[in-house]
């Protein structure tokens, strides 16, 4: 059984109220918080190795130490809890069960960077977890947590929950801060960064939910402590919401060091795949990330056992391996058709795209169509290799990630899939009724030895 | 005339005093909710007029944000708004039936509203429940593992609820 830091209270009756979270141990990083210093606290944090958990795995304590401090000037702390890529459900299930965990995590924050008012932004279709987010909030409030010179320290902290309205792109941090000052969510252009020129022209540290309740175990273990779980740049635990054709769907916290085979085949974890169905591919970390087909999943192009890390998911680059990502996994089974799962991603990211740049507004609609072409039979071979070229151009070509993010499921698709693309446009009255199958994509990988 | 209750307006003050002085600019995505809860579930244009109006803004500023998110309804819904996601994960989990289902049995395609009113069917791209898929959103709620069955009694429920 991995050790358990962010969920291991997960299931106490009652935990999501105050009186059973304080029993439990709640807030009691915020008391020694305070008996640190402001830097000793951000020094704990870089200690600890913890990275970002919203998907770009950016060392935490590195990002609190770029934040700009000029005399006068207010820095703010936003929460980003606007949880939207497809695959990603954990941050709900963190505030929705343990609200104050982010609560806590935020108050030792905000107090290490010295922001005096913070957000929480959430997805605007989370709403009964905002008003389950503003009762806690209450609550911490009540119970001298949040306020005025909190436990006679001086510190003066407020903290509110603001909901977004329906917009993938404000989980970008540049456009959450748009979208926090009432704008539409279009990503600002950087630099400059947040750190320095972020909500109201303010300092700000943008931090996804996972990272900030992470600081709680941080703080009372000590970041040498948390460094020492896991394994190589991924220390602590990671929540990974696993879904699409596994036995049991769900949030897991996993210690890093656990193989991706033993994650879906094990009880503890996913328990397999349902109906005796084999496993044909993978998308390991939120829609974005590179889907790998079974065979490439499991194991890696150098033929080691692939693990449930940072490291390991990204081994052999985007040619052969993949990402952490948010930590969405989706399986798919041998029923299911790669040309129709990248076809419905495709039109995701074109519904989000913010159509700032031409190259993701007009490039993720050009997709979606050809996709849904293809998908219905009237594809031609020049479409894959039309695909291939768009996706080309759009990746790195805009002001944010999410042209890479729309391009990289397609570019993934046709790189380990493109003969199921082929079949497609060579069957198209089949493809309608059939799927293509596993085939060869379980087979073992043949590993050059050298000599 | 178009105004909140004096309990809203409260509550568009309170939204007001969580930003620095002269942003209050910010609070106009948590007041759209407001308008729309408050005003038929959709935002007019006379709507929006008077929410610029509350923050002291144009009203162009309000039109471009109300367009730019997927919450926001610019045309009357039903009384029932069915959102259901048909992104990858709830696609593999057969979200395509369930749409085909909630068409078949409300007779109305996406992006339409049923004759009395009451149901309007729209197809979201992922809402954060993927390992509960399919799902739906109703109103403030999440309804989730969805087959033929519970279709029935979401439609049974806000039928009844309607009377």
């Amino acid at each position: 059984m991995a050790k358990k830091l962010l969920l291991d209270k997960a299931h106490v009756p009652g935990i999501r109220s105050y009186e059973v979270y304080r029993k439990e141990g709640g807030y009691r990083s915020v008391e020694k918080a305070f008996r640190l210093t402001p830097a000793e606290i951000v020094e704990e944090v870089k200690l600890s190795g913890l990275r970002g958990r919203g998907g770009a795995g950016f060392p935490t304590g590195m990002k609190w130490s770029f934040l700009a401090k000029p005399e006068g000037v207010p820095r703010y702390l936003v929460c980003n809890a606007d949880e939207s890529e497809p695959g990603t459900f954990k941050d709900r299930y963190l505030m929705e069960f343990i609200p104050h965990l982010l609560i806590e995590g935020m108050i030792v924050a905000s107090f290490a960077l010295g922001s005096n008012v913070s957000y929480i932004y959430i997805r605007g279709e989370y709403a009964w977890i905002a008003d389950i987010l503003e009762n806690a909030i209450d609550e911490a409030k009540q119970n001298g947590w949040i306020g005025k010179n909190i436990l006679g320290t001086g510190f003066n902290f407020e903290l509110y929950v603001q909901r977004g309205a329906g917009a993938y792109i404000c989980g970008e941090e540049t456009a959450l801060i748009e979208s926090l000052e009432g704008k539409r969510g279009n990503p600002r252009i950087k630099p400059p960064f947040p750190a320095v020129k972020g909500l109201w022209d303010c300092p700000t540290v943008v931090n996804n939910v996972e990272t900030l309740a992470a600081v709680v175990p941080i703080i009372n273990e000590g970041g040498e402590a948390y460094s020492k779980i896991g394994v190589g740049k991924s220390t602590g635990t990671k929540l990974i919401s696993a879904c699409g054709n596994i036995n049991k769907p769900g949030i897991y916290e996993i210690d890093m060091t656990i193989s991706v085979e033993d994650f879906i085949f094990s009880d503890e974890y996913c328990g397999g795949i349902p109906n005796g169905k084999r496993l044909k591919a993978c998308i390991p970390g939120g829609s974005s990330v590179p889907i790998l087909p079974a065979n490439l999943l499991l194991t890696t192009a150098k033929g080691e056992k692939r693990m449930m890390n940072y490291e390991s998911l990204s081994d052999g680059g985007f040619a052969t391996g993949s990402m952490m990502g948010s930590g969405g996994f989706i399986v798919l089974d041998e029923d299911q058709c790669i040309v129709r799962n990248t076809m419905t991603l495709a039109r995701f990211y074109h519904h989000e795209s913010c159509g700032q740049c031409s190259p993701c507004r007009e490039g993720t609609g050009w997709m979606e169509r050809i996709l849904k072409k293809i998908e219905s039979g009237k594809g031609e071979m020049k479409d894959i290799d039309l695909l291939w070229d768009i996706q080309r151009k759009i990746e790195g070509n805009t002001i944010c990630p999410l042209g890479d993010a729309a391009a990289w499921p397609v570019a993934a698709a046709i790189r380990h899939f493109r003969d199921e693309f082929e079949w497609h446009v060579q069957n198209p009255e089949k493809c309608l009724t059939e799927n293509f199958g596993l085939r060869h994509y379980a087979d073992p990988i043949h590993v050059a030895v050298t000599a | 005339m178009i105004k909140f209750s004096e309990e809203k307006l409260k509550k568009v003050s309170e939204i007001i005093q969580r930003y620095p002085e002269g942003r209050q600019k910010s609070a106009l995505l948590p007041v759209l909710h407001l308008a729309q809860d408050e005003f038929d579930g959709w935002l007019d244009t006379p709507v929006m007029d008077y929410v610029a109006s509350l923050l002291n803004i144009e009203p162009i500023e309000v039109y471009e944000v109300a367009s730019f998110y997927s919450m926001y309804n610019l045309k009357p819904v039903g009384k029932y708004l069915f959102e259901v996601c048909q992104t990858g994960p709830c696609m593999i989990n057969g979200s395509d039936d369930i749409i085909g289902y909630i068409k078949t049995k409300l007779n109305i395609g996406v992006g339409e509203t049923t004759a009395d009113g009451l149901f309007t069917l729209k197809t979201v791209e992922c809402l954060g429940a993927c390992g509960y898929a399919p799902m739906m959103q109703l109103g403030k709620t999440y309804r989730e593992h969805l087959t033929k069955e519970k279709v029935d009694a979401i439609v049974a429920e806000c039928r009844s609820k309607a009377n």
